[in-house]
């Protein structure tokens, strides 16, 4: 198979890719490059077309235009050759619970082709990494939302993929299960697999991500690294402010280059300014507020807007 | 190829090819049922006890022979046939749609090397499988109870995984088509129902009127049984080259046609 210049750089080139569903388009004439090795965030509100791109990468889903390929290999065509080498975390826990956790590692790499003596000390090994060696009998039904979340990453592991794909690895965890798999997917990029996450976690992406791209509505509306994109996107500081939306309109309105967004009775206020906007509020008596820096999570709003999706 | 240029809305109509990865599919349910292995086979041994004797022996004291052998023997060997159809057919339609919809595990094997074709042509060999246990239970237990006295009869095991398979070709379209499990109850009222009722099981399709006896050569069962009765009895069989190719030809274009139901339904 010949491969072109770009395929060598990229895990994954995309360009002008599309997909439509009954005439309806979700991705839209999407460039997309991810580097080998380190963390690529897909970040996007829900509905944004993440899930849609991670199943065209995966020849689940036939793109509509464009033109993907994966490893430098033509998708959908190269589907079987490329999934050999991915591994994927679902956005939704597809585990088989007619097994146990053991079973279902060792079920999952028999479609892989693997055998059992290769499969045994991978499971040794991956039930290990994720903490589930004493649940290896455990029938699915019986395990909690985190250890399905983390079975799920060891199934994923089990070919020994290049790529992982990981669609909302944490969404709906409790902190202390999220904190541990982050740990782990640091690991993995340690250990030089490529990772390519979702999420709508801020947080999440600005721990985990070396590059990452903002999707909304199926197109990509900014890409860089997470510093990057705080610096270019928001100013430096950012003031929560609590109490009357027009009380702090007027205060503010004496100090310039600030930009201010009312959320019910908190006012956000992005400034370069600091100062000038920690003396003006520490005057005002009937208003408290929050002073922080900027991060991802601002980013995102300021880029995709604060009105609720699906 | 053209760079896969708007490929999503239209359907995927290549043929499918048969690969080592149906193996896999194949082997998954065996585990899963080897589990569950002692309820199955209490069924598959106790029903046909019930049927047997007490359609068998009942019936068989007023009817006495039927088509040149015990009326046992010969409602034996259509009871073999049809539970193999029948168990063929539940498999590939309530256990393939539910690892299809509400389990998933589809959309987990299709995040594997596994395609459609695979899973299609896993759970067809599964559901053969399953339908060759089961009618391979009724031989066993008409054997124990004396209605089966035969060598021939070992024959009929390879022609019934057959049977399974011609079977579980239309069930896997159905599977393909379904949006819940009540529509599987009209498949069985309207198609597996009539066919156990005129194909043969209870009686030679000869008795039938001209114009059924016609209409039930399109019947697979028909030909199932045209094939499985005279081996399981020791009788000459006939016109073996037809009634193989009825059964191989259902299986077949079934296959095909679920291959590409599945794709549009899971590859979108
Ligand atoms: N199979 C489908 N048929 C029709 N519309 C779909 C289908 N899958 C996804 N969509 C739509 O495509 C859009 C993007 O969905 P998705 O990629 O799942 O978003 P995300 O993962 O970013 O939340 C949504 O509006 C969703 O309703
Ligand atoms: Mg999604």
């Amino acid at each position: 198979m010949t491969t072109s210049n770009t395929a060598l750089d990229y895990v994954i080139d995309a360009a002008a890719l599309s997909k439509a569903y009954a005439g309806h388009a979700v991705v839209k004439e999407m460039d997309l490059k991810v580097p080998y090795g380190g963390c690529f965030g897909l970040l996007g509100p829900n509905g944004a077309g993440k899930t849609t791109t991670l199943k065209m990468i995966l020849g689940q889903s036939p793109p509509s235009a464009g033109r993907l390929q994966v490893f430098g290999l033509e998708m959908p065509q190269a589907t079987r050759i490329v999934r050999t080498s991915i591994g994927v975390v679902p956005q939704t826990d597809n585990l088989d619970p007619d097994f146990t956790v053991a079973e279902n590692l060792q079920i999952y790499g028999n479609y892989f082709g693997l055998t059992k003596s290769e499969l045994a000390p991978r499971i040794h090994r991956l039930l290990d990494l994720v903490e589930l060696r004493e649940r290896a009998g455990t029938r699915i039904s019986k395990l909690s939302g985190g250890m399905m979340r983390r079975l799920s990453i060891a199934r994923a592991l089990i070919n020994d993929p290049e790529l992982v794909v990981l669609d909302e690895p944490t969404t709906g965890l409790d902190p202390q299960v999220r904190h541990r798999i982050w740990t782990r997917l640091r690991e993995l990029k340690q250990a030089g697999k490529t990772l390519l996450l979702t999420t709508h976690y801020m947080e999440e992406a600005e721990r985990l991500c070396d590059k990452l791209v903002v999707m909304d509505q199926g197109i990509i509306i900014a890409e860089g690294t997470p510093q990057q994109l705080i610096r270019d996107c928001v100013p430096d500081d950012v003031f929560e402010v609590h109490g009357d939306a027009q009380r702090v309109n007027s205060l503010l309105s004496v100090v310039e280059n600030l930009r201010l967004e009312a959320v019910g009775d908190t006012t956000y206020c992005y400034t370069s300014d600091a100062a000038r906007v920690v003396r003006v509020l520490e005057a005002a008596v009937d208003v408290s507020y929050l002073h922080r820096h900027a991060n991802l999570e601002d980013v995102f709003l300021t880029l995709t807007g604060r009105d609720l999706r699906e | 190829m053209s760079a896969s240029l708007s490929y999503s809305k239209t359907t995927d109509w290549r043929l499918p090819r048969l690969r080592r990865g149906a193996l896999a599919v194949w082997r998954r349910n065996a585990l899963v049922w080897r589990k569950l292995m002692g309820a199955s086979i209490l069924i598959n041994f106790g029903e046909p006890f019930v049927y047997l004797l007490g359609l068998g022996f009942g019936l068989g004291h007023f009817i006495g022979d039927m088509a040149g052998m015990p009326y046992l023997t010969f409602l034996a060997s259509g009871l073999v046939a049809s539970s193999a159809m029948n168990t063929a057919s539940f498999e590939a339609m309530y256990s393939v749609y539910t690892r299809m919809v509400p389990q998933r595990t589809y959309d987990a094997m299709l995040a594997t090397p596994l395609d459609v074709d695979d899973i299609a042509a896993g759970e067809m060999l599964w559901s053969a499988s399953k339908g060759l246990i089961s009618s391979s239970s009724i031989l066993i237990v008409s054997v124990l109870l004396g209605a089966v006295t035969e060598w021939t009869a070992l024959w009929a095991v390879p022609v019934l995984w057959l049977v399974g398979l011609c079977f579980a070709g239309p069930a896997l379209v159905m599977s393909a088509l379904s949006p819940s499990y009540e529509f599987f109850s009209y498949y069985f009222t309207l198609v597996v129902t009539p066919m156990f009722i005129f194909s043969g099981v209870f009686y030679p399709i000869a008795t039938l009127p001209a114009m059924l006896q016609a209409a039930v050569q399109i019947l697979p069962l028909t030909h199932a049984i045209a094939l499985i009765r005279p081996l399981v009895s020791g009788q000459p069989v006939t016109q073996v080259a037809l009634h193989l190719a009825v059964l191989c030809a259902y299986a077949l274009v079934c296959y095909y046609i679920a291959v590409v139901l599945i794709r549009r339904r899971l590859i979108v």
